[in-house]
């Protein structure tokens, strides 16, 4: 008697990357995602572990810091966090443990300074972010232009390498950014550092609508979103929405860790809400 | 000519995708305005009649005796120029840049706060608002600077974060470029910092080693055997030694902040560092294994930096120029020995391009340049305190 076997493939097909995850996670939804921002180690590691993993509930996206000791695009409140977390001793493994625990949940896409990715080796880096289960990076500093070696090594880890493009990037570059980016692009809502506060007026909506003509790949708005109902304008415009800020500060202004972890369930179900109705 | 991007593998533009436009911006002005005639013309009537360039070498015959030296020893009078150092070159330079792009707001880091009067002082001149970020720390030591900054029109904002000194004022001046790039002009002072900055400031800064090469010929008769020049971002000592890279027999040495020796704290970033990404460059730098960046650590708030500019981590790797240090209390002896025997009050930056000189005297070949990038007034709070000198009655 004849044993058919399966081809190979069948059996074990390849892993999807990062990419396709993070393609599949917007194709599925059929309203704007929601990208909540946790600080790996702030205010310790159990907390935003735990912090994480309460929004993971609620959220489509998690964005995990990895804290940089000199972070160029962040305002007080995430340089402040940061630095918590580094006075702590806390290393990019640990946070990389975070993302590890999420597996099964939303993907995971860590946000960390260059410097920080190219310490150990660009390749070394990623290979273990991707063990961890991250689907994808995104690396304020490192414009498109300076990205060559990394995509590769991206590409070859299969984590998704996320650019950013801002207000005061042109029609051009646009189009090379939404090129290049994979999963999403980060588009920035305002000139400046993360922790201000966005406000929705002509210039933003006209800035969306230009990135997401030039752009191929899902455009995910982040940086001075604090509410359900800003949440809500943008995410009548957007593929998703990027709140970080406004969650540090609550969480740093919880009176103890319980009140934090209550907080941050009832704004990851705020927002969440906002974004459905 | 196109604007140098990269030196060998540093350099680049690592910084936040806010400030890309602003790059290539200032690219097109600096590669439009540099041998501009106008442009040329306001910046040698400036350098000419308001900085009082060309700045001559003078003979230390007093330092060579007290040294020992085997050669003579010249200093480039770079303490002369207008507010005390060679900061202004660069300032001026970019400010008639930032007049021509059309910015009304100038923004700057500084350590030492050279930098910082001399970018307060070019905003005055040319009536642009002005903002200086400083490390608290800085401000403390370099506290005649805050004073002449703050009378010079400019707003001084101290910097908390980090060790609050270069470093941390860095970082925050940038956040402020990525809020405020419409408007604003960022004058960093050293050359350091993202593509094309580390090559605008070489640019501005090679007036020194041009007039060098040309005073030592004329008044010399020889070329010097070794030019040294002190090393915190790399701007006075590119500066001088762009005028003897294509001389193969002249000798070139950077001098780092040796701080407490190489065994402590110190801001040898050459020396003692890796490559790695700071403030937008990839260059030499102070940082753990992991990539987060060292504090540094020096008695003079200009070397008191982590990282360096990328075309010295080139010049390091290709063994065109070698890079030394000089400790805290090398530095403030050679400090104290230059005003007492010459009259000169260096800077603490300068005093470690001396204490080089001095404690290398055997090895050197002559005659031996140095770059005296800067005077000391501003450094003698400091100075005094770390030795025994006041102006009690
Ligand atoms: C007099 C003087 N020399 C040297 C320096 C170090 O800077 P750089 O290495 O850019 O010349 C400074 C910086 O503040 C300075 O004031």
């Amino acid at each position: 008697m004849s044993i058919r076997l399966a081809p190979r493939w069948a059996l074990t097909p390849v892993p999807e990357s990062g990419a396709e995850r993070l393609a599949r996670t917007f194709r599925d939804a059929d309203r704007p995602l929601f990208v909540p921002y946790v600080m790996g180690g702030y205010p310790d590691l159990e907390s935003s572990a735990r912090h994480a993993a309460i929004l993971a509930e609620h959220a489509d996206i998690i964005e995990l810091g990895i804290p940089f000791s000199d972070p160029l695009a962040d305002g007080p409140t995430i340089q402040a966090a940061g630095q918590v977390a580094l006075d702590a001793g806390v290393r990019p493994w640990d946070v990389l443990a975070i993302a590890e625990g999420l597996k099964g949940g939303p993907p995971v896409v860590v946000m960390t300074y260059f410097n920080t990715v190219i310490a150990h080796g660009a390749s070394d880096f990623l290979g273990r972010a991707a063990d961890a289960g991250v689907a994808g990076i995104i690396i304020p500093d490192l414009p498109v232009d300076e990205a060559g070696d990394i995509r590769t090594a991206a590409r070859a880890s299969g984590v998704a390498l996320i650019a950013l493009a801002a207000p005061t990037t042109d029609d051009a570059r646009m189009q090379e950014i939404g090129e290049q980016s994979e999963g999403f692009v980060y588009l920035v809502a305002v000139t400046g550092v993360t922790g201000g506060e966005m406000t929705m007026d002509d210039r933003l909506r006209s800035l969306v609508d230009r990135a997401r003509r030039h752009i191929p790949v899902p455009v995910v708005v982040g940086f001075g979103v604090r509410t359900p109902e800003q949440a809500r304008e943008i995410g009548d415009i957007a593929d998703g929405v990027v709140i970080a800020s406004e969650i540090i500060r609550r969480i740093g202004d919880a009176p103890d860790p319980a009140a934090a972890d209550a907080m941050v369930e009832q704004f990851g179900a705020g927002i969440s809400a906002a974004l459905r109705a | 000519m196109s604007v140098t991007m990269r030196f060998g593998p540093y350099g680049g533009r690592y910084v936040p995708e806010t400030v890309i436009g602003a790059l290539d911006e200032l690219t097109a002005a600096f590669e439009r305005y540099r041998d501009e005639p106008e442009f040329l013309g306001e910046l040698g009537e400036l350098l000419g009649h308001y900085v009082g360039r060309p700045t001559p070498i003078y003979r230390a015959r007093r330092l060579e005796e007290a040294w020992d030296l085997s050669s003579e020893l010249w200093l480039k009078r770079e303490d002369l120029c207008h507010t005390g150092a060679h900061k202004i070159n660069n300032a001026l330079g970019q400010v008639l840049l930032a007049q021509r792009m059309g910015k009304q707001r100038i923004i700057a880091e500084t350590g030492a706060g050279q930098h910082g009067v001399a970018t307060a002082t070019a905003s005055a001149l040319l009536g642009l608002e002005c903002r200086v970020y400083m490390g608290r720390t800085d401000m403390h030591r370099q506290r005649l600077n805050v004073i002449r900054m703050r009378m010079l029109g400019a707003e001084v904002m101290p910097v908390d974060s980090g060790s609050g000194t270069l470093k941390d004022a860095t970082s925050e001046a940038i956040r402020d470029w990525v809020t405020n790039v419409e408007h604003t002009h960022y004058i960093i002072g050293s050359a350091v910092g993202p593509a094309p900055y580390p090559e605008i400031v070489a640019h501005f800064q090679s007036i020194i080693g041009i007039e060098s090469r040309a005073q030592m010929l004329d008044e010399v008769g020889v070329l010097p055997g070794t030019v040294v020049a002190c090393v915190g971002g790399g701007s006075n000592a590119i500066g001088i030694f762009r005028g003897f890279l294509d001389d193969p027999d002249v000798a070139l040495v950077g001098v780092e902040a040796g701080g407490e020796g190489l065994g402590g704290l110190h801001g040898a970033s050459l020396a003692k560092g890796s490559p790695g990404v700071l403030h937008g460059s990839f260059s030499y730098l102070l940082q753990d294994p992991d990539g987060q960046v060292a504090e540094a650590h020096s008695v003079s708030a200009g070397l008191d930096y982590p990282g360096v500019g990328p075309e010295h981590s080139h010049l390091r790797d290709l063994g065109r120029v070698t890079y030394s240090n000089a400790t805290d209390e090398a530095a403030l002896s050679a400090f104290l020995e230059c005003s007492r025997r010459e009259g000169l009050i260096p800077a603490l930056e300068t005093s470690h391009a001396l204490a080089y000189v001095r404690d290398s005297a055997a090895t050197l070949a002559g005659p031996v340049l140095v770059c005296l990038s800067g005077r000391g007034d501003k450094d003698v709070d400091q100075a005094g305190a770390a030795l025994g000198i006041d102006a009690s009655a």
